[in-house]
């Protein structure tokens, strides 16, 4: 199979037990031929013992022992399925028991999000979260598919209803690319074959959009950001005085000969080479991971963060975040956390709590200022020492970062700088 | 013009090498649990990309059941001589002569499980912080669930309901003494990634994966290798056949297929049509509906 310049797309898919989501995801692995005959044997026995008709397609997407007793799905699981065109990681997050760290953990990686809609009944409060986290954690594209279109007969009108709908409401987020399908996943109709039920839907199935989506432009290319992981100094024959700085660009190119500032200390210097196990590059970009040398012997070390002399990062101390709370602790205000923002680690506080969100119906609650599980919130944080931070919106990897709970290093919360 | 994206395989080894970078600066004592077979070769391919100019910063460690294909044995020797790295071994034997643990009984008996009282034994004698596995989220249902930092208690216990949620490319590898992470660096490839990766970049690989003419027993459905640990059952008979393995674990459970595929490339087109999942010739996975997480419950690698 000629694979060699195929893309990596990662997809989130968010629904809750009822809307189809594994039906769905059944139906891509099983139509991409992603399923193996055991597997499906599984699948067949599994599915007549619970006196199903036909396969589950549902089941191929169970996990845990206590997810399948009872057949809901607890965590994250990943499923993967390549076609001639692309390698697809889906994220396939639960949308109820703690929904907001799932989907938001399912999100923060993901090149689209798949929001499902059950076509009966219409645009839900989920839909509305779901397409809420989408927004805040600026996935890309969003494809909004009205499922069980079998059960409404292929109706254009209710089709076309819940488009109005979820526009309707979506006017107030901030996302790039939506686009709309009507499908039965049961029936495999508009999921890798277009269906012939619905000749008045012109647009392309979901695999044929998802293979074709434009994601060359997801990972910002402007803003040069390499955060250092660690610093590789070989001290041995043929590299004796090498010391070359190890990470993965965030953003950005860098090429030898590109003036750069080491951040937060400031010193000035050129990137001399940059290197890979295969031999030095012309040019390097995101999300490459790579060992730069410098033309300067400076100091360097984790946590620091090379960029641009014409194009930085901004060095802060205090600054404001939506950040989502994951765990049953509340967060205590003026309470000392460690914050985790690239490779750079310091100690930080919830300073104060601007607002917190109803992400069911968008609107801000200012008087209720306790951070428990599940909220999202804008918050003013405040750190020991400066971190190099852009805005979420312009760059997901310096935009982002994790709370940390120093007395059980439980991840108590993700943050994304405002 | 150049074009600014990464193809997948680039993009997956990206990926790794990120992840192994991390454990090298977030934990003070790592180790790669070296099986001998594709997916931990391959991890260690990635360790030496990931550090290189520098040889491989820490040990790789071998849970060694005492029922290896020599083959196994002889080129993780040769492996760790070529990269001057250390060797760990932890001896299931050792175990079992100590008493700690006893060996199953019956036709089906294997040393399987254990490899966990093994496992964590040297991870604990050894001091280990981290040890980094070649699993892959594709293999196994309990293993799609799998963070690339997975925390693992006292007991050295997985508990898949209660792990750190994974945001973004930030893994949170803080732990207590006594506690120690797995780290699963190729967690979003699949098995023909790997088979196309090892093709692509010419990884040596042991000569089990190759098509070779051995002795062997049809049992469960797969080529079991004849070797001095095999008990023949009433009825069966040993033949002589052209196979490879498609997965290599313990030589007592690791079944053969018959194959003609003696080169990479006929392997990359074998595996790409190949109907059955990868450990469906492993009788360890075929107890129960949930056998690999239970082990993997227990500390299983």
């Amino acid at each position: 199979m000629a694979i060699d310049n195929n893309q990596l797309l990662r997809f989130t898919t968010a629904g809750s037990v009822d809307d189809g989501k594994s039906t769905l995801i059944g139906r891509l692995l099983y139509d991409s031929k992603a399923i193996f005959e055991d597997q499906l044997e599984a699948v067949t026995v599994t599915s007549k013992r619970k006196g199903h008709e036909g396969v589950d397609l549902a089941l191929f997407t169970d996990g845990l022992r206590d997810e399948r007793e009872q057949g809901i799905t607890i965590d994250v699981a990943y499923r993967y399925f390549t076609t001639p065109k692309r390698k697809f990681i889906i994220a396939d997050t639960p949308g109820h028991i703690q929904y907001t760290r799932n989907m938001v953990t399912g999100a923060s990686t993901a090149n689209a999000a798949l929001i499902l809609i059950d076509a009966r009944h219409g645009v839900i409060e989920q839909t509305k979260r779901h397409a809420f986290i989408a927004s805040l954690l600026q996935i890309p594209h969003v494809i909004v598919c009205v499922n069980k279109m079998d059960l409404v007969k292929y109706d254009e009108t209710v089709y076309n209803n819940i488009v109005s709908q979820f526009e309707e409401f979506s006017s107030k987020l901030y996302v790039k690319d939506v686009r709309f399908l009507p499908m039965s996943a049961l029936d495999g109709d508009n999921v890798v074959n277009r269906s012939t039920n619905m000749n008045w839907f012109q647009g392309a199935p979901l695999l044929h959009t998802l293979e074709t989506l434009h994601i060359s432009s997801d990972v910002n290319k402007i803003d040069a950001r390499f955060p250092v992981q660690t610093v590789l100094r070989p001290q041995r024959d043929g590299f004796i005085d090498y010391r070359g700085y190890a990470g993965r660009i965030a953003s950005g190119i860098f090429r030898p000969g590109d003036d750069i500032v080491v951040m937060p200390s400031g010193f000035n210097s050129k990137v001399k080479t940059i290197d890979t196990d295969k031999g030095t590059l012309e040019e390097a970009f995101a999300p490459m991971s790579v060992s730069i040398t410098l033309e300067d012997d400076i100091d360097v070390s984790r946590g620091d963060m090379i960029v641009k002399l014409n194009n930085q990062a901004k060095a802060v101390q205090e600054f404001d975040a939506m950040i989502c709370w994951f765990n049953n602790k509340a967060a205590r205000p003026r309470a000392k956390y460690t914050i985790v923002h690239t490779s750079n680690e310091q100690k930080a506080m919830i300073k104060n709590v601007v607002y917190k969100i109803d992400i069911n119906t968008y609107s801000r609650i200012e008087n209720d200022k306790e951070l428990t599980m599940n909220d999202i919130s804008r918050v003013t944080i405040k750190t020991t020492r400066p971190i190099m931070a852009d805005e979420y919106r312009d760059n997901r990897i310096t935009g982002s970062f994790i709370l940390i709970d120093d007395a059980t290093h439980e991840t108590l919360a993700a943050g994304m700088i405002v | 013009m150049s074009k600014y994206y990464l193809n997948y395989l680039d993009e997956l080894e990206s990926e790794a090498i990120y992840i192994l970078r991390e454990v090298w600066a977030q934990f003070e004592n790592p180790v790669i649990l070296f099986s001998g077979g594709k997916d931990s070769i391959l991890v260690t391919h990635l360790a030496q990309k990931a550090f290189y100019p520098s040889k491989i910063p820490f040990p790789l460690m071998h849970v060694d059941t005492g029922h290896n294909f020599p083959e196994t044995i002889q080129f993780r020797d040769d492996l760790v001589k070529e990269l001057g790295v250390e060797l760990l071994v932890g001896s299931v034997q050792e175990a079992i002569d100590d008493g700690r643990v006893a060996e199953e009984k019956g036709k089906n008996a294997t040393r399987n499980t254990l490899q966990i009282t093994t496992l964590l034994d040297a991870i604990e004698k050894n001091k280990v912080d981290c040890a980094i596995g070649g699993g892959r989220r594709d293999e196994e249902k309990a293993r799609a669930k799998e963070r690339f930092f997975s925390h693992r208690d006292d007991f050295g216990q997985w508990d898949p309901k209660n792990q750190r949620p994974e945001l973004w490319n930030i893994l949170n590898g803080k732990h207590f003494e006594g506690e120690h992470f797995r780290a699963f660096p190729i967690s979003n490839w699949t098995e023909m990634d790997v088979w196309n990766y090892i093709l692509r970049e010419n990884i040596a690989i042991p000569s089990l994966y190759l098509a070779h003419q051995r002795d062997v027993v049809w049992r469960s459905n797969s080529w079991i290798p004849v070797s001095e640990f095999l008990k023949l059952d009433a009825g069966e008979k040993v033949e002589n056949k052209k196979i490879r393995f498609r997965t290599l674990g313990d030589i007592t459970i690791t079944g053969g297929l018959e194959s003609d595929a003696d080169t990479l490339e006929k392997i990359v087109a074998e595996v790409s049509a190949m109907k059955q999942t990868e450990r469906g010739n492993r009788t360890d996975d075929k107890r129960s509906e949930s056998a690999m997480e239970d082990r993997k419950r227990q500390g299983y690698f």
